[in-house]
């Protein structure tokens, strides 16, 4: 628990959310992907935030319809 | 079809159409010129086979017409200067603090949001939340999300770096979000 605590504090929220806006628009290198995927598993706000991006980009494509 | 027909069916799509150039151009009377450009190019053309939807073959056709007015425009340098503004990220700082650099406010539980997806009013708020966007945020945002443009086209029509443009898509995501969740998600009504 501790360990993945300490992993998941390897990026902060500031870069994880850049991270995940990246992530819609081109794919993520290695390094990047593993780091967000460990935060996202410890962060519950940017996990949200996670949610709420690729729901953006859902309601866009309805709002193309 | 006679064409008269087809005339009608393309007005039809005429208030969608200027919505999108609007939100992407900015310029009201820019805007109704390349939605007009695109309907003489539909009345036209050929192109329509009948597999899309008239809709989509119509976005279609606007893509390249705002493509094309942008890269007008493009050449003013007011739009390269405000670009640069927009590029400039540090004012979103201020929405992480500590040591860590979490959250000043954490996004909040938007419960089922799919649900609004069925709400017409939800698409209202859209447009009123695109359009607070900073304007090359929104025509940046507009040309990845609704015209489906990799970034590598958009870097190229904009002449802007892949880091500008990351940089552009994230404010405009957080900005959208915040906007969507204080005047949306956030209402108790909005939700029932």
């Amino acid at each position: 628990m501790l360990l993945k605590k300490i992993l998941g504090h390897l990026i902060n929220c500031k870069h994880a959310t850049r991270l995940v806006s990246r992530d819609q628009d081109e794919s993520l290198g290695r390094v990047d992907r593993l780091l967000l995927k460990l935060h996202l598993a410890w962060c519950a706000a940017c996990l949200r935030f996670d949610t709420h991006t690729r729901f953006l980009r859902e309601a866009m494509q309805k709002y193309r319809e | 079809m006679p064409a008269a027909d087809i005339a009608a069916q393309l007005e039809t799509h005429r208030g969608y159409l200027l919505r999108v150039a609007k939100l992407q151009l900015r310029d009201e009377a820019l805007a109704e010129d390349v939605v007009q450009e695109t309907m003489l190019a539909a009345l036209s053309g050929s192109g329509f086979s009948g597999k899309s939807s008239l809709k989509t073959w119509l976005t279609g056709i606007l893509k390249h017409k705002i493509v094309d007015a942008i890269r007008r425009k493009q050449r003013e340098p007011v739009i390269a200067s405000t670009l640069d503004d927009e590029c400039d990220i540090e004012d979103l700082d201020e929405l992480f603090r500590g040591p860590f650099s979490s959250w000043s406010t954490p996004p909040a539980d938007w419960g089922d949001p799919e649900q609004a997806l069925n709400r017409r009013e939800f698409f209202d708020m859209m447009d009123f939340c695109l359009e607070k966007l900073p304007p090359n945020t929104a025509r940046v945002f507009m040309m990845r999300e609704v015209m489906e443009l990799e970034s590598a086209e958009i870097c190229k029509e904009l002449t802007i770096t892949a880091n500008n443009l990351w940089v552009i898509l994230y404010r405009a995501r957080m900005s959208l979000r915040e906007c969507l969740e204080k005047n949306w998600f956030g209402g108790g009504e909005a939700r029932a």
